[in-house]
């Protein structure tokens, strides 16, 4: 069974915070959950699918579905990091496909900016009973940001990619973030402001990261015939799929990212190739990763990353592939560290035509969204959805 | 850079699994996981093998030989120090810290060796120097 065609995105909403600080988490769920049915025109009482990750408070999903009122028939709290959202809309068309429910909410929310948190340069343990990987990982101080460096070094090492062309990707995502209001930060910025910028972690500089936010999404996937009688712009999936690329034992390899395996498969349910895909959302916790995931995804060589980023290939309007037109991780928003459910909210935008004019994408009928969780240097879930506009 | 300030280093959680891992660590061996069944050394430590899934798996000690295969200086930190993956000459890929050389002349493929640090109470951590 395929989920091609079984399911549509009917309603979004982005909360415009960056900095929550008179907002609670569960209230912050909420009010994106409101923002999403309203755009699709359905009420909460629709909802019959909730899925959501470990940044809802509570257990799984039950502390939600009780804040909000819900009476689910279907629920799946799959967390993988900032990826579960766009595994989440994979599993919502699985279980809409299957019957299980025919309206699925998908909330994301956090608060990190508020509660001071330092997201990427400070070792995290979760407490409690420690993982199988702590012992051998902890001590010794993996952050956020080492692990990913980690990545861009050995791939500089192996193809010869520079800090220059890395830099293009926070140059392009930029030049889209100066037409959204609500952008964290709206100033274009160039190649040598990136390299000259403070080095965080070797090869990684600041402006090599993405944005520490508060803030949240929603998204409402539904089944066809609930689509056919709303009046938003009808987008439909594809295709869909998810992997864990893990250390693999000891066979290390940080020249690659899980996209690997879920493009492919999303392209081959989709029906779609790479150069059939009119916009890109590609998850961008620091420049690297998208320049991983564009190699893994298929559009471009591995090793050509470096180049095919380049002298604004990702720039609205200049660049053969338009990225993150709403100024994505890297300048406009990460709400709660988890910047999947962000990357779907923008495919979505471009393919009803509701960008903003400056960065839309013409004739944009077909996108894709990929979100990477976790650490791409230790452990993480990758995920991929294929969009069409109908 | 050269850093000569000391960090605090956690002592890592044992469970029982790979108690004998962290006593070796304590007389100075690096101690690794190899399965007797298909013959792949994997780390971290197992009992049941992650390649074939037999039961089948024993202690073997490395060598203490290895190269770099990525690294990197971690500036933004109270005392600034080098994550490592670190190829062991036995195969497997470790999570580690290369310590007490010049972080600015590093490369990956370097060839490293083993030494170890002490940590807050508890068993000491194998860390990798140039060798």
């Amino acid at each position: 069974m395929s989920i091609k065609g079984k399911a549509y995105i009917a309603g979004i909403y982005e909360h415009p915070t960056r900095l929550a600080k008179d907002l609670s988490l569960a209230q912050i769920h909420a009010e994106v959950a409101k923002g999403a049915l309203e755009d699709a025109g359905l009420g909460k009482d629709d909802v019959d699918g909730y899925f959501c990750a470990g940044d809802a408070p509570g257990l799984g999903p039950m502390s939600m579905v009780e804040y909000m009122g819900l009476r689910p028939r279907h629920v799946d709290s799959t967390d993988t990091g900032g990826s579960s959202y766009v595994l989440h809309v994979g599993h919502a068309a699985e279980a809409i496909a299957a019957g299980k429910c025919k309206v699925a909410l998908i909330t994301l929310a956090g608060r990190p900016r508020a509660e001071g948190m330092a997201t990427g340069t400070v070792p995290r343990s979760r407490g409690g009973t420690p993982t199988p990987d702590e012992p051998f990982e902890f001590p010794y101080g993996p952050t956020v940001v080492n692990m990913y460096a980690m990545c861009a070094m050995r791939h500089m090492y192996e193809f010869g990619t520079t800090s220059e062309q890395l830099a293009w990707i926070k140059v392009a995502a930029s030049h889209h973030a100066q037409h959204n209001p609500h952008a964290l930060l709206k100033d274009v910025v160039t190649v040598e402001d990136v390299v000259n910028s403070p080095m965080i972690s070797d090869p990684l500089h600041r402006l090599d990261c993405c944005v520490i936010t508060d803030g949240g999404g929603a998204i409402v996937v539904v089944a066809p015939d609930i689509a056919a009688r709303l009046k938003r712009p009808k987008v439909r999936l594809l295709g869909a799929s998810e992997f864990i690329k893990t250390q693999m034992g000891g066979k290390v390899d940080l020249t690659y990212s899980g996209a690997r395996f879920t493009g492919p498969a999303a392209f081959a349910e989709a029906g779609v190739k790479p150069s059939d895909i009119k916009y890109a959302s590609i998850y961008d916790s620091f420049t690297i990763t998208v320049l991983m995931q564009l190699e893994d995804l298929g559009f471009c060589e591995k090793g050509k990353g470096g180049k095919f980023v380049s002298d604004g290939n990702l720039i609205a309007g200049q660049g053969k592939l338009p990225f993150n037109t709403d100024g994505g991780g890297l300048c406009s928003n990460h709400p709660g560290n988890r910047g999947g459910l962000t990357k779907v909210l923008e495919a979505v935008r471009q393919l009803r035509g509701e960008a903003h004019p400056k960065v839309q994408v013409k004739n944009c009928d077909l996108a894709l969204a990929h979100g990477t969780g976790g650490s791409l240097g230790l452990r993480h879930g990758s995920a991929t959805v294929i969009l069409e506009r109908e | 850079m050269v850093e000569t300030r000391e960090r605090k280093l956690p002592a890592p959680s044992i469970s029982p699994e790979t108690k004998a891992y962290w006593d070796a660590a304590a007389k100075g061996k690096l101690l690794v996981r190899k399965c007797t069944s298909c013959g792949e050394v994997h780390h971290y430590p197992r009992t049941i093998c992650p390649f074939c899934f037999s039961d089948r798996t024993e202690w073997i000690e490395a060598s203490g030989k290895g190269t770099i295969y990525s690294y990197s200086v971690m500036r933004r930190a109270p005392v600034p120090y080098v994550m490592a993956y670190v190829t062991l000459a036995e195969g497997p890929r470790m999570v580690t810290n290369i310590v007490d050389c010049n972080f600015d002349k590093l490369e990956v493929e370097q060839a490293v060796k083993l030494v170890f640090k002490p940590t807050d109470g508890g068993p000491p951590l194998p860390m990798f120097t140039p060798a």
